[in-house]
């Protein structure tokens, strides 16, 4: 029959046409291997022209490949399970319990003379049980911003800082004492400067320095009464910290001249340029006789993929390039971050001033807890902060939160 | 589908065609039907080839087999003649299988499972990583210089590493062990450049031999080893954790624990019930779903969040309803000027991303800086009262959801004649009384389906509430319990995700829940349509 016959010619037609359309996709095999990095947009085309003098010295392609940073971990964890994840990726030293647990990451080892020439905590704050899982190069904190015109000396406690604004306050040039983020859902980043300062805790540490989830501290009685002294700011109290003041508003509040004094980060530092605000940056004061506030901070790193197939080239660039000097300068001129790298931040600091008070603003911090329980932790205290900044009872609302976060976390 | 109807209607292009039997002509078609036929086919396969080649690599036969014989059927049915109504089918029901029955299967079955984070991979996997964590450099292990090298080939010959020691010794270390390397050429970096009878390998080389490289250690005594760290330094490091296949389980030498297999929790626990933290995905029963029917916590926070979700769903249905019709209507009214203007005005908030107007609502709801207490001078704390905070979700709703309510019922009153109208008004019924009995009958026809989507779409609508208020405020249980304005999908969200654990088993256990109720209020709810539409008749 003549259809059949027409059939057939389609159907062979159809796939002579499939064999051409693929015959030139996969033809790629021969050439240079490449190094695939995720990183996150604004620091993606950094790494690029830093990592292309890498690439020439080893033969090699390298690709940049642009991940939001907050979705690069959950998709950097998924690809591993499914098999074709980055070579290398830029990530927060706080994911490296989860990626420990997954297997998504392999250990590295640095040399000696590597290892010296980088930040003791940020080495320290990127390793679990005695393995670290990747090469720190940048870190960043929160800092007290405040506005040199209307406050021109830094306060040196917490109380001092609410004096100077509540006088600006009642004299009408401020409308806010202090802008620092509370929402309705808390935000337990920020609170910990004040929380640590007041004597409060969240997770202890063990003998190794590592934290230990079984010393929970946040239904301590240490932390309570931390709590109850941050408290007597909140709404029930001063009023200076407000669950209405949250991330959406708390900049505008501060580069509209309406808050003197504001808890605000390197991601601040853009914005604090383009503005006609005079301001100055300085650490985050304590309260009065406790101790120093220690916000929490965050370290950025390049880890390796487990499994890669290029494991080798990885490691060499995770080894011996992340912890070069020059690298880290290159990066630094594409986008200004705090290094960690000893020698850069230096250099750095003694031709660019700001990174170097930055830098100092984050003396009394401390690493953020980086075993998996921490993630555990958000939701809870966040909720049980915020309800004590609205003037809910302390003991009630954080003893629940401990509970909750106990049962999670054993569970 | 496009060939079939560049088929179908082909018409023939000369008398020669057109004499011929019909049945002939509607299966071969035009030429351009063909070629449209022969492209389609081509990009189809073209598609299964694509599919079937990383599918081959993981070695996945039954994947393969799948794809061929998806390929092959629709090759019959759209080269045969004796195929038609499949022709119509076909497209339909492999979209149907791929995009709505295999996701409910799939997330079926990881309920039963307990993948979440720490438990993804299979066994072997947790081992392989429980071991290449378990390295451990011993203060006074040597770290060396390291060239790497073979044997012959490059890239088929024995691996050996030319290790330089910070004295300047130079060694040559294979899998038997270490031996000294005499007459070695050394560059001033202490890497070794030449040896005699050593194929020194270039970067792209070695790392060609990553996945060997990986495994290999030069064994020095005491059971430590020599690995590689990237392509330059080597370092002396001994695993301190092994599995053992005899017992299941895996010891640490350095401490002397113990870590058994449990194969019904996924992971290796010691005698105190600590774990290592890499596990593996097992097969957990319905031990999800009695998790959270048996959570007491769960259960007495469920029903107030159903009835909630239900309260929310229908209110925002019958408010968008009813604001889009009003509004409909009195744009409808023939004498007004500049009805295109008002229109367009009212349909503005549709067009705009809903995501950016959750947040911009999230922000006017603000007790302190909001544009609402500010402008009404009110001191409602919007977010942070519960029943204010429900108001405020459903507000936000009826905002966003209207203008498309408008656009439905515009249009349905367009094909509603107005002489009926008309005709009611002449036996003496009010405006109201026409509306009520003439008007708003005809509509329901066309609006009652649109009531029902919207409903369950709200059902569900977990921006509108995770967006405005993440299901807040809470009450003195904290998170514990479920917030004034959680939905069922964003409590679920919350017990299963946390800011960094994904517990995926749980979550699809949970979401086989709420697919079971929306699916027994869907069939209620049609099954009543149908019993309406018996009536109208």
């Amino acid at each position: 029959m003549r259809s059949s016959r027409v059939s057939a010619v389609a159907g062979i037609a159809a796939i002579a046409l499939t064999a051409s359309a693929c015959g030139d996709g996969d033809a790629g095999d021969t050439s240079a291997p490449t190094l695939v990095i995720w990183s996150d947009p604004e620091r993606a085309d950094a790494v690029q022209s830093a990592a292309a003098a890498f690439g020439e010295a080893n033969g090699i392609e390298i690709d940049v490949q642009n991940v939001s940073f907050d979705d690069i971990q959950g998709d950097v964890v998924n690809a591993h399970q499914a098999g074709n994840a980055p070579d290398i990726f830029v990530g927060a030293h706080d994911w490296a319990g989860n990626l420990m647990r997954n297997g998504t990451v392999q250990p590295i080892d640095l040399p000696a003379d590597r290892e010296a020439a980088l930040d003791e905590t940020a080495l320290e704050a990127m390793t679990l049980e005695g393995r670290l899982l990747g090469v720190p190069y940048t870190q960043e904190n929160i800092f007290l911003m405040r506005n040199t015109e209307l406050a021109p000396d830094a306060p040196e406690t917490f109380e001092e800082l609410v004096e100077i604004g509540t006088g600006l306050k009642e004299a009408g040039e401020a409308e806010e004492v202090l802008a620092m983020a509370v929402g309705q859902e808390g935000d337990p980043y920020r609170m910990n400067a004040l929380m640590t300062s007041a004597g409060g805790y969240l997770f202890g540490q063990d003998s190794e320095g590592d934290w230990d989830p079984e010393d929970l501290g946040i239904g301590s009685d240490e932390t309570i009464e931390a709590m109850e002294l941050i408290a007597e700011y909140g709404e029930a109290g001063e009023g200076v910290l407000r669950r209405s003041i949250d991330l959406e508003n708390e900049a505008a509040l501060f580069f509209d001249g309406k808050a003197p004094f504001f808890v605000a980060g390197p991601w601040t530092i853009g914005d604090a340029e383009a503005s006609d605000i005079d301001y100055e940056i300085s650490a985050i004061p304590g309260f009065e006789g406790k101790d120093p506030a220690a916000p929490y901070i965050g370290y950025q790193a390049f880890f390796v993929t487990d499994g890669s197939p290029n494991s080798a080239l990885a490691e060499e660039f995770v080894v011996n390039h992340v912890t070069d000097p020059d690298f880290i300068l290159s990066l630094y001129e594409a986008d200004p971050r705090t290094p960690v790298q000893l020698e850069a931040l230096e250099t750095i600091s003694a031709e660019n001033p700001a990174i170097a008070t930055m830098a100092e603003t984050g003396e009394n911090g401390m690493p953020m807890p980086n075993i998996p329980e921490m993630g555990e932790t958000w939701d809870p205290l966040g909720i049980a902060q915020a309800r004590i900044i609205g003037g809910e009872d302390v003991r009630e609302s954080l003893e629940t939160a401990h509970e909750t976060v106990a049962e999670r976390i054993g569970g | 589908m496009a060939t079939d109807r560049s088929g179908g209607t082909g018409t023939p292009a000369s008398g020669a065609t057109g004499r011929r039997h019909p049945a002939e002509r509607r299966f071969q078609g035009s030429l351009g039907g063909r070629i449209v036929k022969i492209l389609l086919l081509g990009l189809f396969t073209a598609l299964g080839v694509w599919a079937v080649l990383p599918l081959y690599l993981a070695g996945v036969w039954w994947g393969i087999g799948l794809v061929v014989a998806v390929v092959a059927l629709v090759y019959y049915v759209y080269l045969s003649g004796r195929t038609v109504p499949a022709k119509y089918l076909v497209p339909g029901v492999l979209f149907l299988m791929a995009f709505q029955i295999f996701p409910v299967l799939y997330t079926m079955s990881t309920s039963l499972t307990n993948m979440s984070d720490g438990h993804r991979g299979s066994k072997e996997q947790a081992i392989a990583s429980i071991e290449a964590f378990s390295v451990v450099r011993e203060d006074d292990s040597r770290e060396f210089a390291l060239t790497v090298a073979t044997t012959g080939d490059p890239d088929t010959g024995d691996l050996v590493f030319l290790l330089t020691s910070p004295e300047g010794d130079t060694y040559a270390g294979t899998e038997e062990g270490l031996n000294e390397l005499i007459g070695a050429q050394v560059d001033p970096s202490g890497r070794v450049t030449g040896a005699l009878g050593y194929t020194i390998l270039t970067p792209a080389q070695v790392n060609e031999r990553s996945g060997e490289l990986q495994e290999f250690a030069v064994p020095t005594d005491d059971g430590s080893g020599i690995r590689s760290s990237g392509l330059s330094t080597a370092f002396e490091g001994t695993a301190v954790r092994v599995y053992d296949q005899a017992c299941d389980c895996i010891e640490d030498t350095e401490t002397g624990t113990v870590y058994h297999a449990d194969d019904e929790r996924g992971a290796f626990y010691d005698e105190d019930g600590r774990r290592l933290a890499q596990g593996w995905q097992v097969g957990v029963g319905l031990d999800n779903f009695s998790r959270f029917l048996l959570d007491p916590s769960f259960a007495s926070s469920f029903f107030g969040t159903l009835v909630w979700n239900i309260v929310f769903a229908a209110s925002v249905t019958f408010l968008v309803f009813v604001v889009g019709l009003a509004v409909a209507l009195t744009l409808h009214v023939p004498k007004m000027r500049g009805k295109t203007f008002y229109r367009v005005l009212v349909i503005l908030p549709y067009a705009m991303s809903s995501l950016a107007m959750y947040l911009l609502w999230r922000d006017m709801f603000n007790v302190d800086f909001g544009l609402f207490n500010r402008m009404l001078g009110l001191q409602v704390d919007w977010l942070g009262n519960v029943w204010a905070a429900r108001a405020a979700v459903i507000l936000t709703n009826v905002w966003l959801g209207y203008p498309y309510m408008f656009l439905v019922a515009t249009g349905a009153l367009q094909a509603v004649p107005r002489e009926l109208g008309q005709a009611a008004r002449l036996d003496g019924a009010g405006p109201w009384q026409a509306f009520r009995h003439v008007t708003l009958p005809l509509l329901m026809v066309a609006m009652t389906p649109i009531l029902i989507a919207t409903f369950a779409f709200n059902f569900n609508n977990f921006n509108a509430v995770w967006l405005v208020t993440r299901g807040g405020p809470y009450g003195s249980e904290g998170t514990a319990a479920s917030g004034a304005t959680d939905l069922l999908i964003t409590y679920t969200y919350r017990l299963a995700f946390s800011e960094a654990t994904a517990q995926y088993g749980y979550a699809a256990a949970l979401s086989v829940m709420i697919f079971l109720i929306v699916s027994v209020m869907s069939v209620t709810g049609l099954s009543r349509t149908k019993a309406l539409q018996e009536v109208d008749r």
